[in-house]
């Protein structure tokens, strides 16, 4: 159907699309960040979000106000946004926006797996779960022992059971095995998602295939990082690499046999998309590398509101209004804790530069 | 001639609604001492717009943040108030309690202290409601998991009597089970190496809590469930939530301990059933002693707090008002720029000429009542920014006001149509609804709306009933013009009425058999009023009405057009510019009458004088073969070359309305700002510095470009042309949709079950073809609508604005 999108896409995805686009109009924007950054207390910053769209979310919550509350008042006005979509959509649209939510789905499991081999309460665990990737039974996770329970017992209801596939031993859950576990669990879920984007074709497989092909490149070099200096082996590594993106597959040898961060940063300037974000980093430094990461990420998003007719939007505009709650937090816990001179630092105002116009 | 009509027009009457309300931009200087007082004088006179002096500051920059902050906080305890009151079922009471003055720093405490209450009753109530669910679900528990522990003893002495009555007579349970013979109860269960854990859980997740215990126990597990005979009320969110109760039975230490982290992770409440029933018993009835004990002691609470409440009820509207009113009056003390030095706040706005001196007695009083030596400055200044437009309105005229601003809001002091529509608009809606029997329906439904007006604007009403009441007068006055047109078109419901006397028309014979076919005879005078009812139903009425309706439809849209160009001649003499007069009104109104004007005429001619000339055919010819004799379409004497003098002064009027104007502004320009380039710069700097404080903005005198205003005049009059054909068709509507309402209203008379559908349905059609034939035929005539709306600060719009 390439091409023919406008012709019928309005049918079924004009209503939410146009919705989107007006929540995606509500982001905040530089002024925004400017105001919020010179505000002295919680209350100020209270004070200031009330006069935008989180200001009915926050406007009931009592004075001594506390960074997680803020931020998990601006989560639940994302989760109502997005179940006001859910309910709205039909297919194949509301299985678009349940994908996105599997990313959380799997870092929830994850969170309350490792919760549990510390022994921590369950209930203060869920707690601090994203209520985006909550499902019925996930509170029963605490039950499973090793991974193939958890899978029996728990994750075979859920829609992460394909995904688990890959990863079933009768190993008992140490911290490792659990991290590998989210990464295969993740290169899983990321390969059905780009399957399912390409199998709707059109614009939304083009958009979507750019922005999942950089997640997944994204993904593959921090796994590197991360991995440089364990126990993992060669292969084992090579084995949480997403089957797909623009490091797929020659780049995927190399990055395999990396051992330092200089090594990673020579296997990825091949690649011109990315030469430029390594070009602002100096030798040695992976610190600024996520950052660097999540700036190209959000200019990515926000592109992806240039073309019409496809389902991208909502996936960008719900990675937008995340990073847009990622920073806020950012901003409240700098001010709770007076390091003013910090908040502008790590801040991505281009969360929503783009999105005011 | 010229002086005298100018003399007249100026000795007419002023109309007050006609141009909007002398505004002046003034300056206010008050005492930090009395800004306070000052400025809630002047919400309560509400008749000053207030600018923003701080626009760069955000929020919490300014002066008041804290008040703000403030009110925010009370304002946050009281919809928390509010929000139990509703939820306690208690009454708010409709009207405010009386005006008594309260503090806000007493409210503030007092707010506070009701709040902390509240909140402690709450927790002490969510406590004990905590407590009586868990013994409610114990209760619960007991007399079902009970019953399935029985039914299972039961079987293994097979009393198949008992076993029906326990399980399934659930209400008496405790007296079923007291009949059971108690040696009948070994220990079997223990016997047997068979645990079991009872409990209740949510009634929605019972199924994957089933599912979740086959799957950890690997189906060796029994599970019992029964629903539960009471709703157990959540303490949190107040809300009845069905359970319901189960045994599992398993074997295995570590079973038990996966079940039982099963449970907790699904919410579910385990309770211990002792095996033998004589405990069972003696559990059952503490557990209901103590659960009447609560009962009691919750209704207790229960009963206090909504004492609390419905006192609490009393003072909240006041309390809200009062929150409400300073907050209002502390975002306006923002807007004001403070001066530290000079200790006092500088405040700028609009505000109507007429209230300038109510404004400096409210200003007086303020200085009084605060006990402040120094006065508030009150003094008028200039601002090169046009002023808002304000109409002082009625409650008649304001909903045609709306109408008008919901197209646009009028220019500063720019004639407003408004003042015609009060007629026009009900009148023309009033052509197309013609017929007297749905007027008066209309007019009851208005009469109605009037008659109860008090008590309905203080209601909240939903959002169609809002429209309506809110348009209940223009609602009247749409009624009584269709009474009128429907009189003067003699439809009532699609039947025809002798109101007037006879009609003037007989059959030929008695039998009156060919009256549809070849027709009637005229007997005596025309019908005194309207259209004459015989015509209803005879072979020529469709054709008598349609040429009736459709001549009339041009007569009033001609009308009407001449008036919107007239009105922008009254525009362009008021606003002093001749240019606008000589070469864009007088063109205009030989263009179009030259024209329409003449059709017009010729209509009236063939009214008068009965002429059986073909109209279509005179007009047609007149612009394709303006010498050709007319023959027998002439009307009168010396139509030919009267054609031919209109339609050659149309065709000059076109260039005349095009090309003068932009020439003649360019060259006013050119002489105005030949060599003041160097001045102007150097004194509107001065001014700035002089006075920083002033909203002053730094004046550029515009650019001129010929071309933008060139090409907009070439737009300008391109449209007025085609605008002149189009809008005149466009009229034809009044036609179209009055024969579709009578057409309509005879297929409903014939099938009457139709009728109210029908007739709703027209009535918004009728309404929006009216206000379109306003808005666009009426109005581009004349009206810019660009300016903005008067908007003061004023407790009274508060009120309004947040209900």
């Amino acid at each position: 159907m390439y091409g023919f999108e406008a012709l019928t896409f309005n049918i079924h995805g004009g209503y939410l699309e146009a919705i989107v686009r007006g929540h995606r109009a509500t982001l905040l924007t530089a002024s925004d960040y400017n105001n919020l950054c010179q505000c002295e207390t919680l209350d100020d910053i209270k004070m200031h979000l009330s006069a935008t769209e989180y200001g009915p979310y926050l406007q009931n919550e009592p004075s001594p106000l506390h960074t997680t509350t803020i931020v998990e008042k601006c989560t639940l006005k994302l989760v109502d946004e997005y179940k006001h979509m859910l309910c709205q959509a039909t297919e194949p649209l509301s299985t678009f926006l349940e994908y996105i939510t599997y990313g959380h789905m799997i870092d929830n499991v994850v969170l309350i797996v490792t919760g549990t081999l510390h022994e921590r309460d369950v209930q203060e665990l869920l707690e601090k779960c994203h209520p985006l990737g909550m499902f019925d039974s996930i509170a029963s996770l605490a039950v499973a022992q090793n991974m193939s329970e958890l899978y029996r017992l728990v994750l075979v209801d859920t829609p992460l059971a394909p995904y688990f596939s890959q990863c079933i031993t009768s190993e008992d859950l140490d911290d490792m095995n659990i991290e590998i576990m989210r990464n295969t669990l993740y290169k899983a879920y990321l390969e059905d998602f780009y399957r399912f984007c390409q199998k709707l074709g059109g614009a939304t497989a083009e958009i979507m295939s750019d922005l999942l092909s950089f997640e997944a490149d994204r993904r593959a070099v921090n796994i590197t990082i991360n991995s440089i200096g364990t126990e993992l082996t060669r292969d084992d590594r090579r084995k949480l690499y997403s089957n797909f993106g623009l490091l797929y597959p020659y780049g995927h040898e190399e990055l395999a046999v990396c051992e330092d961060i200089d090594q990673v940063r020579g296997a990825m300037e091949k690649y011109p998309p990315y030469q430029s974000l390594f070009s602002k980093l100096s030798y040695g430094e992976s610190q600024l590398l996520d950052k660097a990461f999540y700036e190209e990420e959000v200019k990515r998003l926000c592109l992806a509101f240039e073309q019409q007719f496809h389902y991208a939007v909502f996936f960008a505009y719900m990675r937008l209004r995340e990073q847009e709650i990622r920073n806020l937090m950012w901003i409240s816990e700098c001010v709770a804790q007076n390091q003013k001179s910090r908040v502008s630092k790590d801040l991505l105002a281009s969360s929503s530069k783009n999105g005011a116009n | 001639m010229q002086r005298r009509v100018e003399e007249f027009l100026d000795r007419l009457p002023e109309m007050d609604l006609m141009r909007s309300e002398k505004m002046t931009f003034v300056q206010l200087i008050f005492p930090f001492e009395s800004a306070h007082r000052a400025v809630s004088y002047l919400g309560d006179f509400g008749l000053v717009q207030f600018r923003d002096l701080n626009e760069e500051k955000s929020p919490f920059q300014r002066t008041f943040v804290n008040q703000v902050k403030r009110c925010a906080e009370m304002s946050r305890k009281l919809r928390f108030l509010r929000e139990q009151i509703n939820k306690a079922g208690v009454m708010l009471p409709d009207t405010l309690a009386v005006q008594s003055d309260i503090d806000l720093e007493e409210l503030e405490t007092q707010l506070g202290e009701h709040e902390h209450e509240l909140i402690e009753m709450n927790s002490n109530t969510e406590r004990l409601q905590h407590t009586y669910n868990e013994l409610l679900e114990f209760k619960m528990v007991l007399q079902k998991a009970g019953g399935f522990l029985f039914s299972g003893k039961e079987h293994s002495v097979l009393e198949e009597r008992e076993l029906e009555e326990n399980v399934f007579s659930n209400n008496g349970y405790v007296e079923t089970a007291s009949l059971i013979d108690k040696e009948m109860r070994p220990a079997t269960s223990e016997q047997s190496g068979l645990n079991f854990i009872s409990g209740i859980v949510c009634k929605s997740k019972a199924i994957m809590f089933e599912r979740m215990l086959f799957r950890a126990t690997r189906g060796n597990m029994l599970f019992n469930q029964a629903l539960a005979d009471e709703v157990v009320l959540d303490p949190v969110t107040a809300e009845e939530v069905e359970k319901i109760v189960f045994t599992v039975f398993f074997s295995g230490e570590q079973a038990k301990k996966k079940i039982l982290k099963i449970c907790e992770a699904f919410g579910a409440n385990c309770y211990s059933v002792p095996e033998d029933i004589v405990k069972q018993r003696q559990m059952t009835r503490e557990v209901l002693s103590r659960l009447s004990d609560f009962e009691a002691t919750l209704d207790a609470g229960l009963r206090h707090r909504n004492k609390v409440l419905s006192s609490i009820a009393l003072q909240l509207p006041k309390w809200t008002n009062k929150v409400r009113r300073e907050k209002a009056v502390y975002d306006t003390l923002n807007m004001l720029n403070f001066d530290v030095t000079k200790k006092c706040l500088v405040g700028e706005g609009w505000c109507p000429i007429f209230a300038k001196t109510k404004i400096q007695e409210a200003l007086h009083r303020a200085t009084f009542d605060s006990n402040s030596l120094v006065g508030i400055i009150f003094h008028v200044m200039d601002s090169v920014d046009s002023p808002p437009t304000y109409f002082r309105t009625n409650k008649v005229t304001n909903a045609y006001q709306e109408i008008v601003d919901a197209y646009g809001v009028a220019q500063y002091q720019e004639a407003n149509p408004a003042v015609y529509s009060v007629i026009t608009f009900p009148f023309l809606f009033a052509v197309m609804f013609g017929d007297w029997g749905h007027g008066i329906c209309l007019l009851l439904g208005a009469l109605v709306l009037i008659a109860y007006e008090s008590k309905l604007s203080n209601k909240k009403l939903g959002s169609f009933m809002e429209l309506l009441f809110g348009g209940r007068y223009v609602l009247l006055f749409m009624s009584l013009f269709s009474i009128y047109c429907g009189l003067i078109y003699n439809e009532f419901f699609s039947v025809p009425f002798y109101i007037f006397g006879r009609s003037a028309y007989e059959c030929r014979d008695s039998s009156c058999s060919d009256a549809a076919s070849v027709g009637l005879v005229k007997v005596r005078d025309a019908y005194p009023f309207g259209v004459d009812p015989k015509w209803r139903g005879s072979r020529s009425e469709l054709p008598f009405l349609n040429s009736l309706k459709m001549k009339m439809s041009i007569l009033l849209g001609m009308t009407q057009m001449n008036l919107g160009i007239i009105l922008s001649y009254f525009n362009a003499r008021f606003f002093g510019s001749s240019l606008d007069i000589r070469y864009q009104f007088v063109p205009q109104m030989i263009f179009l009458n030259s024209l329409f004007g003449y059709l017009s005429l010729l209509i009236i001619v063939k009214w008068c004088t009965g002429a059986q000339a073909d109209l279509y055919h005179v007009m047609i010819y007149m612009f394709l073969s303006p010498a050709d004799d007319l023959r027998e379409n002439e009307l009168f004497w010396g139509q030919r070359p009267l054609q031919i003098v209109l339609l050659l002064l149309a065709i000059v009027a076109v260039p005349w309305m095009l090309f003068p104007k932009p020439f003649i502004q360019r060259k006013l320009h050119l002489e105005r700002f030949q060599g003041r380039t160097y001045g102007i710069l150097g004194t509107s700097e001065m001014d700035i510095e002089s006075e920083p404080d002033s909203a002053r903005r730094h004046h550029h005198h515009e650019e001129f470009n010929f071309s933008e205003v060139f090409v907009h005049q070439m737009i300008h009059s391109i449209e007025f042309v085609l605008g002149a054909v189009s809008n005149t068709a466009s009229y034809l509507r009044l036609w179209a949709l009055s024969l579709a309402h009578s057409e309509l209203s005879t297929v409903f008379y014939e099938k009457v079950l139709l009728l109210a559908w029908g007739y709703d349905n027209f009535i918004i059609s009728a309404f929006l073809h009216a206000l379109r034939l306003h808005w666009v035929e009426f109005q581009n005539k004349f009206y810019h609508g660009d300016g903005y709306k008067f908007k003061p600060f004023s407790f009274a719009l508060l009120m309004d604005e947040d209900e």
